[in-house]
């Protein structure tokens, strides 16, 4: 299909349902009469409940389902492919790098952020300094993922050849020796980890920097008065006052960690002991055929996420409550 | 964790007079909290700020030297641009560009669509069973799109769309449905009924009402959630994978970069000029309406 082509497609997709919400709406229109109201609910609500019934409803289902068979799909096998990801030596290390996700990322995303809501705060640019460092956020994992090959790229430690990535740059100008950031686990899956905190502190330090502009004025005030130093400032009165921001950050980084894929997939492909639960899921049902194992995988995602959005839902209503 | 021993500076001190006589240790630690920041900003920038230099550089001299060399020796060359986004030639990868709005454009309207329907009804409309649905709507946030993906494609080699841009349109449309209900709910909910109910005593019936009343009003909350929906379709990878494959018929640009990542000898020259041209787009979307994307962020932080 050529470029004319598939933007004709796309502008008939739009209009498609542009008219599926026009004939609702003027069916909607015709009723009228005492039970109206329902018949006009059940037309609104129809084509959304319709999707997600079978887009999202039925699918996890059935991959629930799934989940308790072979690699083909045909023979039920119990709970062996869950056995087999909290046993077998190459799940394991996936679980290992998961966990070492879900550990790192959120705390120090959201420590850098906050301390540069801190130490921006009221400053001179205040809004184009915070731009610099919540720019990464708008930019996909991929590109994300190949900015920082650029960085952690190396190139043969002979004469002649120059490094290419920056960081063996830096570490040639110090006169030390290149090395394969990616290669030697467990360090790889800390150097992939860098690249959600770069992605993410921006969304701390957003979230966090309104939190901080909400605390009232005379509480800082009476306690400048009182003396207190900046560390005591920090400790008494922002932190307490935060709070509950930032464990809605926390969390909420918590959750997309969880599911991070694109990052390692496109940095190792998962190699060198660099997989995770998300990437996982991926290889064994699209790469190794294993429909079983990558069902088990998704749900034991889905598993894993429920605590944490509960929590994350309830810290947000107590924020809201304020 | 990082670099929290640098003393950490409150607001720097408005009244001059009874600011005085701390105001010298004030300036110290707030030159110490200047640099920080600074040193904090110049690293988060460098890394895309080099990837922008490398971009422009010829192909032999990305693949032999640091981009930091440009300044000593610059040679600035716009080869690398014109290869990425001819649609032609068998390395440019301009087709994955149109292919990544012809995606993401329907991706947001479709949910936006439907969600505007169906959290009015939820919203102002009274029928027996609403608020279970609706806590069930909301609960959906909760499953990942991992679970779903393989039923899903099954079910598209079914229908016999599988590999068209139709499945693409739809998953990221289902994707999208339970926060958008969500998040426009909400707002309608903030809606004084007072607005409404004149606008009943006028004669106005749901149509009327949803178009004049509520829509007007209802910007905010669809831009919030449109720009959430746009930059989400427009980075993701997953679900393009999963149902586009990997040639250039509907693949974005998203799956065409992560493939050249992984061939041997890496096409860093592709790469860099794709993947600038790929984040020009959500940049400028982030720049024109920071206000929303923010707010949309916050909202959106459980999806996926």
């Amino acid at each position: 299909m050529n470029t004319a082509g598939k933007l004709l497609l796309m502008a008939s997709a739009v209009l498609l349902f542009l008219a599926v919400v026009g004939v609702i709406l003027f069916v909607a229109g015709r009723f009228s009469g005492r039970r109206s109201d329902r018949r006009v609910a059940f037309l609104y609500l129809a084509p959304a409940l319709a999707l997600l019934a079978v887009g999202l409803v039925y699918p996890a289902a059935r991959t629930i389902y799934q989940s308790f068979f072979d690699a083909a799909g045909e023979t039920f096998i119990g709970v062996d492919n869950y056995r087999t990801i909290f046993t077998s030596s190459d799940q394991l290390t996936v679980l290992r790098n998961t966990v070492l996700w879900v550990l790192v990322t959120p705390f120090v995303a959201t420590g850098v952020g906050l301390l540069y809501a801190i130490l921006v705060d009221k400053a001179r640019l205040e809004s184009f300094a915070k731009a610099l460092i919540f720019l990464p956020m708008s930019i996909s994992f991929v590109g994300a993922s190949i900015i920082w090959k650029f960085i952690y790229e190396y190139r043969p430690d002979q004469a002649g050849v120059k490094q290419i990535g920056l960081l063996n740059q830096v570490i040639v100008w110090a006169h030390g020796t290149p090395q394969q950031w990616l290669v030697s686990p467990p360090w790889n899956t800390l150097f992939l980890i860098l690249v959600m905190i770069w992605i993410q502190a921006g969304f701390a330090m957003t979230v966090l920097s309104a939190a901080i502009k909400a605390i009232p004025d005379d509480v800082v005030e009476a306690a400048r008065l009182d003396g207190v130093t900046a560390l005591g400032m920090f400790r008494f009165v922002t932190l307490p006052s935060i709070r509950p921001a930032v464990v809605v950050v926390l969390t909420t980084i918590g959750i997309g960690t969880l599911k991070v894929f694109d990052i390692v997939r496109t940095m190792t492909g998962g190699q060198f002991d660099t997989s995770v639960v998300a990437n996982e899921f991926y290889s064994q049902s699209f790469r190794s055929g294993n429909e079983g194992l990558g069902a088990a995988l998704a749900v034991l995602l889905f598993v894993l996420v429920v605590p944490i959005v509960v929590y994350n839902v309830r810290q947000l209503r107590a924020a809201e409550a304020r | 964790m990082t670099v929290t021993s640098t003393p950490l500076s409150t607001t720097p001190p408005i009244d001059p007079v009874r600011q005085a006589p701390a105001s010298a240790k004030k300036k110290l630690t707030s030159s110490w909290a200047s640099l920080a920041a600074v040193l904090l900003a110049v690293l988060w920038t460098l890394p895309t700020f080099g990837l922008g230099i490398s971009s422009l550089r010829p192909e032999r001299a990305i693949k032999t030297t640091g981009w930091w060399t440009f300044f000593s020796d610059p040679t600035v060359t716009l080869d690398n641009y014109r290869a990425v986004l001819s649609a032609e030639g068998s390395e440019g990868l301009g087709s994955f560009f149109v292919n990544s709005f012809v995606i993401t454009i329907p991706s947001v309207i479709i949910p936006l669509c439907l969600a505007s329907l169906a959290a009015y009804a939820f919203a102002w409309i009274n029928f027996p069973g609403r608020n279970v649905l609706f806590v069930g709507v909301f609960a959906l946030q909760i499953v990942p799109i991992q679970v779903t993906l393989i039923p899903l494609l099954t079910l598209y080699v079914k229908m016999g769309i599988a590999g068209s841009f139709w499945t693409i349109w739809l998953s990221h449309s289902i994707f999208a449905l339970p926060l958008a209900i969500f998040l426009l709910h909400n707002f309608m909910k903030e809606i004084p009924a007072g607005l409404l109910e004149a606008a009943r005593m006028d004669g106005a019936g749901h149509v009327q009402i949803f178009f004049r009343v509520l829509l007007p009003l209802l910007t905010p909350a669809l831009a919030a959630f449109g720009i959430f929906q746009f930059l989400w379709v427009w980075n993701d990878l997953l679900v393009a994978l999963t149902f586009a494959g990997g040639g250039n018929a509907v693949a974005p640009i998203t799956v065409a970069l992560a493939n050249l990542t992984g061939t041997r000898g890496t096409a860093w020259h592709l790469l860099s000029a794709g993947a600038f041209v790929s984040i020009i787009v959500p940049v400028t979307v982030f720049l024109l309406l920071q206000r929303y994307f923010v707010r949309g962020l916050l909202a959106g932080g459980l999806k996926g």
